[in-house]
């Protein structure tokens, strides 16, 4: 199977790889997937506490490339955002963005899923 | 190394071919283009006689008559032939077939398909070094037992089954023995009559030879074997298996075969040293790296490699510009399964995705292995900078104690 361009980019020069503080209480932590099914994603949110944007986002997948691409594509697009406006971030946005093929689109509803858990965490840290 | 170096490590899926073989097929396109069956003129006598050559040459190196051979398409129809060849033929006398957890998918769905005729089959667990407990064997064989089938070689981890213990095994209970033979015939020896097989598998295109053609060895003599033909319609090969041989095909087999015979021996040395090289290698540059199988009774040829907290097909796009492999990871089929024969070795499902097949082949050179050591061990380390759970592993967190959410 033949990836896209974009996803071989996103592999090769992947964005925002690392950790944030967890414990920090403006950081938001999304851990989704599972070892056994071969996708493990951990998507980082920063939220500026003044501005309410996010103004950091890291991730770390264990993954094929387009799981690993998606995550990447992730954390470009949460960056800048509300945390109302990442909410609204939908998977079908990342399958066409990087032309995921079918078999591959549920790499894209991990991302999905990394982003709401992160936001989760964000949230509930912050009530 | 150079960007556009291409390295080719996955000969368990098909093998180059000789370019030896391919000079010996040739003319048999252009001058000698007959029909073997065509009894009636010289072009057809010229195809009869190069394909008795190629069949003598096939079976001297597995040593059997010369008659015990049947050419087919691929091993994979001779697994078929055998199987249901065997259940069709034998129905009188019973209908049980014994096989592995870890065969091939042609005996595995050949053996699905004798279930749906009726047939009953059991299929016996390999231990966790991907051999076959005889006591298990044994206790699997009824009074319906009429064939039990064993590979030789396992395509994914090499691991070579006491061949000659179930060959006993089958003699007391008098059952017929099928092997697919695939990836062991050629590479290293294998004589059917000496461990008691009375029919085996194997191909053309796994040792140097072109694709599209194979064969099943159909044992003649104590006992004599015979298998209901699977394919009609003229009646060639002794009526077990119909349709116009392909002669250039059974050419190109018969000296690969000729080749095989004479440097199987040196080839396997050599090989065995890269590989040992190669696995040697990623210990001493990697942790966590995990070989699967029984190191003692494998090809060769072939190491299966898991790099834990690393996804296989991940890990391949790293260096598949540059090295052909094969990952037992399930984002690499279609049906999103990690590999079923890792799986049946008792690994976890996530050392099952992290595992890659190296297959090494007559034409892989020194240079070769040094740069597949330093392009995987580059790979590995850039994987595991972007994997959480290697994260997690280097802090002292226990993965298995997580309670992931499955989807």
């Amino acid at each position: 199977m033949a990836y896209s361009e974009k996803v071989i980019e996103h592999f090769k020069h992947p964005k925002n790889v690392g950790t944030l503080d967890k414990s920090k209480k403006n950081v938001g932590t999304g851990l989704v997937g599972a070892p056994e099914c071969g996708d493990v994603m951990r998507l980082q949110i920063e939220v500026d506490e003044t501005s309410g944007t996010i103004k950091d986002a890291k991730f770390k997948t264990f993954g094929c490339g387009s799981a690993i691409a998606s995550s990447s594509l992730a954390t470009e697009w949460l960056k800048g955002k509300s945390v109302d406006e990442a909410l609204k971030i939908d998977n079908m946005d990342i399958v066409e963005e990087l032309a995921l093929p079918p078999v591959k689109i549920h790499c894209s509803v991990l991302a999905e899923d990394a982003i709401k858990g992160a936001i989760a965490d964000y949230k509930a840290k912050n009530v | 190394m150079s960007n556009n170096k291409k390295i080719y490590l996955d000969n368990n899926s098909t093998t180059p071919c000789d370019p030896r073989v391919v000079d010996t097929m040739i003319p048999y396109f252009y001058e000698m283009p007959g029909n073997a069956a065509s009894r009636s003129h010289p072009f057809g006598w010229q195809a009869e006689e190069a394909v008795d050559y190629a069949r003598e040459q096939i079976a001297n190196l597995i040593e059997v008559d010369s008659k015990e051979v049947i050419f087919t398409s691929g091993a994979t129809e001779a697994d078929n032939l055998a199987i249901k060849g065997v259940f069709e033929m034998y129905a009188k006398k019973g209908n049980h077939i014994i096989t592995l957890t870890t065969e091939h998918k042609a005996v595995l769905d050949s053996c699905k398909k004798v279930e749906r005729m009726g047939g009953e089959v059991t299929y016996v667990e390999v231990e966790r070094d991907g051999l076959v407990d005889l006591k298990k064997l044994e206790a699997a064989i009824t009074d319906k037992t009429i064939l039990i089938s064993v590979m030789w070689a396992n395509n994914e981890t090499g691991v070579i089954q006491p061949m000659k213990e179930i060959g006993d095994l089958c003699a007391k209970h008098g059952v017929l023995f099928m092997s697919d033979a695939t990836q062991a015939v050629g590479k290293i020896p294998v004589n059917p009559k000496e461990v008691g097989v009375h029919l085996m598998a194997f191909t053309s295109h796994k040792m140097y030879g072109p694709k599209g053609v194979g064969a099943l060895f159909v044992n003649r003599k104590n006992p004599r074997v015979k298998v209901t033909s699977q394919i009609d319609g003229g009646g060639h090969e002794r009526g077990m298996r119909s349709g116009t041989l392909n002669v250039p095909g059974i050419v190109g087999f018969g000296k690969a075969a000729e080749i095989a015979k004479k440097e199987m021996k040196q080839d396997g040395e050599r090989l065995s040293k890269l590989r040992d090289k190669l696995e040697a290698a990623m210990k001493a540059k990697l942790e966590e790296v995990y070989v699967n199988g029984n190191v003692d009774s494998r090809m060769p040829h072939v190491t299966n490699i898991s790099f834990k907290h690393v996804e296989g097909e991940g890990l391949m796009m790293t260096f598949n510009q540059n090295i052909a492999v094969s990952s037992g990871s399930a984002c690499t089929s279609a049906s999103l399964e990690p590999s079923y024969v890792l799986i049946a070795l008792g690994l976890g499902d996530d050392l099952a995705h992290s595992s890659i097949r190296f297959s090494l082949g007559r034409f892989t050179t020194d240079e070769e292995i040094d740069d597949t050591i330093e392009l995987i061990s580059n790979g590995v380390n850039h994987m595991r900078d972007l994997s959480p759970i290697w994260e997690m592993y280097k802090e002292g967190v226990d993965i298995d104690a997580i309670e992931w959410s499955e989807h």
